[in-house]
C-alpha cells in the first residue's frame, strides 16, 4: 500500500442534495464523478489520508466577513454554511496537528463572495475561505497567510475582503478579465493604503497551458511566498483553467494542477469552481490528492488528454514572461510604491460596481479606508442597490488600535438610522458584530 | 430441524434446532489438521438418534478458506489488471504474476481504449509456462461496464481451472479492493470446492438429503453452489455466527454493544436502532482489504486464557495469550485464574490458582481477593477504552447530503449484550464500568452455533443506470443491459428489489420470507449544456441479516 509523506485530511463533501437551481452547473452532479474517482482509486484505504465531516459553520462566522443583507440568516442556506464549515474543519485539522495538510472539496464555492452581500454571485454567497480563516485567526491567534487563487475566474470576492490587511497575501492566477467573468483582477489593483503591493493579480491570457502556468509559479508566486514566509500557504484550488472546462478557454491539464500543488506545497486547499465535471474533475481532484499527500500522480491523466494539442503558442510564452517580469518587480518596489501613491493623505476612497447575476441586483459602493499610524485604521463602505437597499458599513481590523476602535463605534452610533436602511459594525478586535 | 455448526479456531460447535427450540447441542476441540474431519465428527454426534429425514436445512460457518488464506495453502493466481490512467497501484502482494495491461474503461462505462488480444495472448502463454493454476481479472470501473473482464475472461477460459471476473464479486466501487478480493477468491477457489465436494458426499453417505448453506461474513447464508463460485464471502464467518447467536437471543431495537468474550479474543460488534452496524466497504484478512460485505467486528486480545501480570508496577492484561490457565495446569497467570480465585469458576484447582494470584497481589500491594477482582475490573475497563474508540471511529463515518450532516446519528449504545465463556462473571464487572444494563443469555457458550443455525439467505446489489448511455447494470448478478431514455428511480427501485427477490431464492431463500430493501437510493440528473438531458441513477438493495426464527424461552 502507497505511503503517504504528508498526512492529508479530506473533507469531501459534495452536497448531493442541493443545486442552485436544476441545470445550473454548481447543482447535485457536480461532484459525483469526482466522488466515483476517489471511490474507485481506494483513496479511503490509504494509510494516512484521513476524511472528516463538515462542521456547521455559525451565523457570527459569516457576520465577521460580511455584511449580509438585510442579515445572515436570510442571505443564506444551509449549504453555505457547511460548505464554510468544511473550509473551518480543513484548518482545524491542520492547527490541531491531526493532519499535515488537508483538501476541502465542498460546494457551492465562495471566491465571488465579497464583504457586502445582497445574494448570489459567480455562484457564491460566502467567501468560505475567508471565513475559515478570521474563525481561525479568533480561535489560534495571529496568522500570516498566503492564499493562492489559481481558478480560471479572478478571485473578486477574496480580494475585496483582504483589500488592506498586509497579514494576508492574496495572488490570483487567472484568464485575463477582459475576457471572463468578472471582469476585474488587473495588476493594477495591488491593496489597500495599508497593505499596497498585498494583492497580487496576474491576468493570463486565453489558451494558456501547462508552461505558461507552471512559469509564473516559478517566477511570480515562490519568489513572493519566498520573500512574504507565510505561516499557512491556502489554495484557492478552482479547477477552471482545464482545457475541458465549459465556461473557460484556458488549457491547464490534471498533470499541472498536481505538479502546481506540489511545487505551491499548500497546508490547505480549497475547492472553488471547474465545471467540466466528467472530464476534468475526476482527474484533477485525484491528482492533487496525490500531489498534497506526497504520492505519486505521473499516472493521473484526463482519457481525452493530448500534449501536441496542448501545446502553449509561443506568443503567449513571450506575453507571460513579461507580465511576470512586470509583476515581481512590482512587488519588490511597493513600498516606494505606496509611499507615492498615499503620500499627506489621511484617508483613501475606493468606488465599485458589483453585479450580483443569480439574484439580478446592482449594486453601487464606495469605501473608504482611514489611514492611521498606528494600526491598518478603520474602514466603512456606503452601498445602494437597485432593490432599495442603502447601507452603512463599519469596519474595525484586527488589530486595530484603540484610537481606531473609539472612533468606529462612535460613527457606528452617530450614525443616521433615517439615512440608511440598515447600519453594520464588524469590531474583529473583540469579535462582536453590530447591527441596527 | 435445522443443523447449525460453527468451526472456530479453537472449537467446533453445533446445534440442532426444532420449531424454535434447542434439543441438542456438541462441543469439540477443532482438527486444525483436519477440518473436515471435525465436520464430519461433529454431524456424526448430532445425528444421532435423530431422524435425518426431517432435517430441512444444514447452516454450516466455517474457518476453510481463512484458515487457507492465512496459511498460505492457496492456488497459484495470475492476475490480469488493467489500472488505466489514475494512482499507480502496486498489487505485488495480490498474485503469484501480476501482470498490468492496457485499455481503460471510464467512470461512465464508457470505453477509453480497447483490450489488446495479443497482450491478453501473450499472458495466457506465460502463465501456462509458470504453472498458473487460476486466473483473476480485473479492470477499473468493471462494475460500470464489465466487457473488458468478459473478453479476457474469454480468451483465458479454456485453458485453467478457474478464472474469478472482478465485477462479480461486488459493485461497490474501489478498485485495489476488488483486485485483492478477485485475486483472494481465486486463490481459494480450489480448497473450497474440494471442501464442499467432501461435505455432499459425507452427507450421503450419512443418508442425509438436506441442503447445506455457508454462512458469510455478514451474517447471511448463501447456497453452497454459489459459495463454489464465491468461496472468497465465506471467510471470516466466525464473528458473524456470534453476531447472529446473540441476534437469535435477544430481540433488540435500540442502539447497542454485542460482545463475544472467548478464550483468546473478545469481539465487539454494534447495533444501531437495533440493526448490525457493516463494515462501510468490507472485511480485512491479512494484508489485503476486501470488498467481501461484513458486520462490523474488531476484534482484541482480551480473553479467558489472557495473560495476567504486572510491568512497571501496573496490572497488564493481554494481549497475549500464554497457554491454559494454572487452575488447568498451565503455567502463565490467567483471567481465569482470578475467576477460579474468587469462586466464580467451581472447577480447575483453586489452590493453584489462589496462590499465583497472591503472588501478583503481592507485587500490587494488595490482598489476593483484592487482586483477582483488579483483573475483572481491569478487563472490563480495556473492554470499555476500545468500545469508546470504536464509537468515535464508527460516529466519524462521512456522510454526503445536507440532509444526512443535519441529522446526522450518533450511535449510543443504551444495553451491552455478552456471549463466551466468562460472559456471566464479567457482566456485573462491566455494568458498573460502562453504566447500562447488560445481559447474557442462558446458552451463552453454543450462542455462535446457534446463529449460524439460525442465518437466513442475504444479499446486496449495486444498481446503475445511465439513461445517455441507455445502460443498466447489476454486476454482482451479472446483469448488464439496455434501457430506454425514460428510464427512472421509480423503475430502478422496482427492478431492484426484484433482482434482490430472485437471486436470495436461487441462494435458498423460502420465497415468501423475504424482506428486500432499497438501501441507498440517487438520481442525478446529467447535464448537457443549460438542458437536463438524461438520468444517473445509483441505487443499492439488499436483504439484510435476519433469523429464520425467533428462539423461544432462551433470554
Amino acid at each position: 500500500m502507497a505511503k503517504v509523506k504528508n498526512k492529508l485530511g479530506l473533507i469531501f463533501f459534495p452536497a448531493f442534495d442541493w443545486a442552485i437551481s436544476e441545470t445550473h452547473p454548481e447543482r447535485e452532479e457536480r461532484l459525483l464523478y469526482t466522488q466515483d474517482q476517489i471511490f474507485e482509486e481506494g483513496i479511503e484505504d490509504i494509510e494516512g489520508i484521513e476524511f472528516y465531516n463538515p462542521t456547521i459553520a455559525t451565523e457570527k462566522d459569516i457576520a465577521r466577513v460580511h455584511f449580509a443583507v438585510p442579515d445572515v440568516a436570510s442571505r443564506l442556506t444551509p449549504s453555505h454554511l457547511i460548505a464554510a464549515g468544511g473550509a473551518i474543519r480543513a484548518y482545524q485539522a491542520v492547527m490541531e496537528k491531526e493532519v499535515d495538510k488537508s483538501f476541502a472539496l465542498v460546494r457551492p464555492p465562495g471566491h465571488h463572495a465579497h464583504r457586502i452581500v445582497y445574494g448570489d454571485r459567480g455562484f457564491c454567497i460566502v467567501n468560505i475561505e475567508a471565513v475559515a480563516l478570521e474563525r481561525i485567526r479568533q480561535d489560534y491567534g495571529d496568522l500570516k497567510v498566503a492564499i493562492i487563487d489559481t481558478d480560471a475566474h479572478h478571485g473578486d470576492g477574496t480580494q475585496d475582503i483582504y483589500w488592506n490587511d498586509k497579514d494576508t497575501l492574496f495572488i490570483s492566477f487567472h484568464q485575463d478579465g477582459r475576457t471572463l467573468y468578472p471582469g476585474t483582477g488587473s495588476i493594477e489593483e495591488f491593496g489597500g493604503p495599508s497593505a499596497y503591493g498585498y494583492n497580487i493579480n496576474i491576468p493570463l491570457p486565453p489558451e494558456t497551458g501547462e508552461e505558461g502556468f507552471l512559469y509564473v509559479l516559478e517566477n511570480v508566486v515562490m519568489p513572493i511566498l519566498d520573500d512574504f514566509k507565510p505561516d499557512i500557504i491556502v489554495n484557492s484550488a478552482g479547477q477552471d483553467n482545464h482545457y475541458s472546462d465549459p465556461l473557460t478557454n484556458m488549457n491547464f491539464t490534471a498533470q499541472g494542477y498536481a505538479i502546481l500543488n506540489e511545487r505551491l506545497n499548500p497546508d490547505i486547499a480549497v475547492l472553488e469552481g471547474g465545471y467540466s465535471i466528467e472530464g476534468a474533475l475526476p482527474y484533477i481532484n485525484v491528482g492533487i490528492i496525490l500531489a498534497m499527500a506526497g504520492l505519486d500522480y505521473s499516472h493521473v491523466w484526463e482519457p481525452d488528454y493530448d500534449a501536441e494539442r496542448l501545446k502553449q503558442d509561443p506568443s503567449i510564452t513571450a506575453h507571460i514572461k513579461k507580465l511576470s517580469n512586470v509583476i515581481y518587480s512590482l512587488w519588490k518596489h511597493k513600498d516606494e510604491l505606496a509611499k507615492e501613491a498615499f503620500k499627506n493623505k489621511t484617508k483613501i476612497t475606493r468606488e465599485q460596481n458589483i453585479y450580483f447575476d443569480t439574484a439580478q441586483v446592482m449594486e453601487h459602493q464606495i469605501q473608504t479606508y482611514t489611514i492611521c499610524k498606528d494600526c491598518a485604521g478603520v474602514d466603512f463602505i456606503d452601498s445602494e442597490n437597485d432593490k432599495n437597499a442603502h447601507i452603512f458599513a463599519i469596519t474595525i481590523p484586527r488589530k486595530a488600535c484603540q484610537k481606531c476602535i473609539d472612533k468606529a463605534y462612535k460613527m457606528y452610533d452617530q450614525s443616521n438610522k433615517e439615512s440608511f436602511t440598515k447600519i453594520y459594525l464588524q469590531d474583529r478586535v473583540n469579535d462582536k458584530y453590530l447591527s441596527k | 430441524m435445522i443443523v447449525g455448526i460453527d468451526m472456530g479456531g479453537t472449537h467446533i460447535d453445533g446445534v440442532i434446532i426444532d420449531g424454535g427450540e434447542i434439543i441438542k447441542t456438541t462441543k469439540n476441540i477443532t482438527d486444525k489438521d483436519d477440518l473436515f474431519k471435525s465436520i464430519q465428527t461433529t454431524l456424526q454426534q448430532l445425528l444421532e438418534n435423530i431422524d435425518k429425514k426431517k432435517i430441512s436445512r444444514i447452516n454450516l460457518s466455517t474457518t476453510i478458506s481463512t484458515n487457507a488464506i492465512v496459511e498460505n495453502k492457496v492456488s497459484k493466481v495470475g492476475m490480469i489488471v488493467q489500472s488505466g490512467p489514475g494512482m499507480n497501484h502496486d498489487f505485488s502482494d495480490a498474485g503469484d504474476e501480476v501482470e498490468f495491461i492496457s485499455g481503460y474503461i471510464d467512470h461512465r462505462g464508457t470505453v477509453v481504449k480497447e483490450v489488446s488480444k495479443n497482450e491478453i495472448n501473450d499472458i495466457k502463454i506465460n502463465f501456462t509456462k509458470s504453472r498458473i493454476d487460476s486466473i483473476g481479472v480485473v479492470s477499473k470501473f468493471s462494475t460500470r461496464n464489465p466487457s473488458h473482464e468478459k473478453q479476457i475472461s474469454n480468451i483465458l477460459e479454456d485453458d485453467f481451472d478457474t478464472i474469478t471476473t472482478g465485477h462479480r464479486l461486488s459493485g461497490k466501487l474501489n478498485f485495489p479492493r476488488r483486485v485483492h478480493t478477485t485475486y483472494l477468491n481465486a486463490a481459494v477457489n480450489r480448497t473450497f470446492r474440494d471442501f464442499s465436494d467432501s461435505i455432499t458426499r459425507s452427507l450421503k453417505k450419512e443418508g442425509v438429503d438436506a441442503p447445506v448453506y455457508i454462512l458469510k461474513a455478514d451474517g447471511g447464508t448463501m447456497d453452497l453452489d454459489t459459495a463454489k463460485n464465491k468461496p472468497v464471502e465465506t471467510i471470516l464467518s466466525g464473528p458473524a455466527a456470534s453476531f447472529m447467536g446473540l441476534s437469535a437471543l435477544f430481540a433488540e431495537s435500540e442502539d447497542g454493544v454485542l460482545l463475544d468474550i472467548g478464550g483468546t479474543t473478545t469481539d465487539i460488534f454494534f447495533l444501531a436502532n437495533g440493526v448490525p452496524l457493516f463494515e462501510p466497504l468490507g472485511i480485512s484478512i491479512g494484508n489485503h482489504k476486501t470488498l467481501i460485505r461484513s458486520i462490523y467486528s474488531v476484534s482484541i486480545g482480551l480473553g479467558g486464557d489472557s495473560y495476567v501480570r504486572v510491568e512497571d508496577n501496573e496490572l497488564k492484561i493481554g494481549p497475549q495469550r500464554m497457554g491454559r490457565p494454572i487452575a488447568f495446569s498451565g503455567e502463565h497467570l490467567t483471567s481465569t485464574d482470578a475467576m477460579v480465585t474468587l469462586g466464580k469458576i467451581n472447577s480447575g484447582n483453586k489452590e493453584k490458582a489462589t496462590l499465583a494470584m497472591g503472588k501478583l497481589a503481592e507485587k500490587l500491594n494488595v490482598s489476593t481477593q483484592e487482586a483477582a477482582n483488579k483483573v475483572l475490573d481491569e478487563m472490563a475497563g480495556l473492554i470499555k477504552e476500545k468500545v469508546n474508540e470504536l464509537l468515535s471511529e464508527v460516529n466519524g463515518k462521512p456522510v454526503y447530503t445536507i440532509k444526512e450532516l443535519l441529522s446526522y446519528k450518533v450511535l449510543e449504545p443504551q444495553f451491552i449484550n455478552i456471549i463466551g465463556g466468562p460472559a456471566k462473571i464479567l457482566a456485573p464487572f462491566l455494568e458498573e464500568k460502562f453504566n447500562i444494563k447488560v445481559k447474557y443469555p442462558k446458552r451463552y457458550e453454543v450462542a455462535n452455533a446457534v446463529g449460524a443455525a439460525l442465518a437466513k439467505p442475504t444479499i446486496e446489489i449495486n444498481m446503475h443506470a445511465d439513461t445517455e448511455r441507455g445502460i443498466l447494470s447489476v454486476p454482482e448478478v451479472g446483469i448488464y443491459e439496455k434501457i430506454n431514455k425514460n428510464y427512472n428511480l421509480e423503475m430502478a427501485e422496482n427492478r431492484a428489489l426484484q433482482i434482490v427477490k430472485d437471486s436470495a431464492i436461487k441462494i435458498g431463500a423460502a420465497a415468501d420470507t423475504i424482506e428486500a430493501e432499497i438501501v441507498e437510493s440517487n438520481s442525478f440528473n446529467m447535464i448537457k449544456g443549460f438542458s437536463s438531458a438524461s438520468r444517473n441513477i445509483r441505487v443499492r438493495a439488499q436483504i439484510a441479516p435476519g433469523l429464520i426464527y425467533d428462539l423461544k424461552g432462551e433470554q
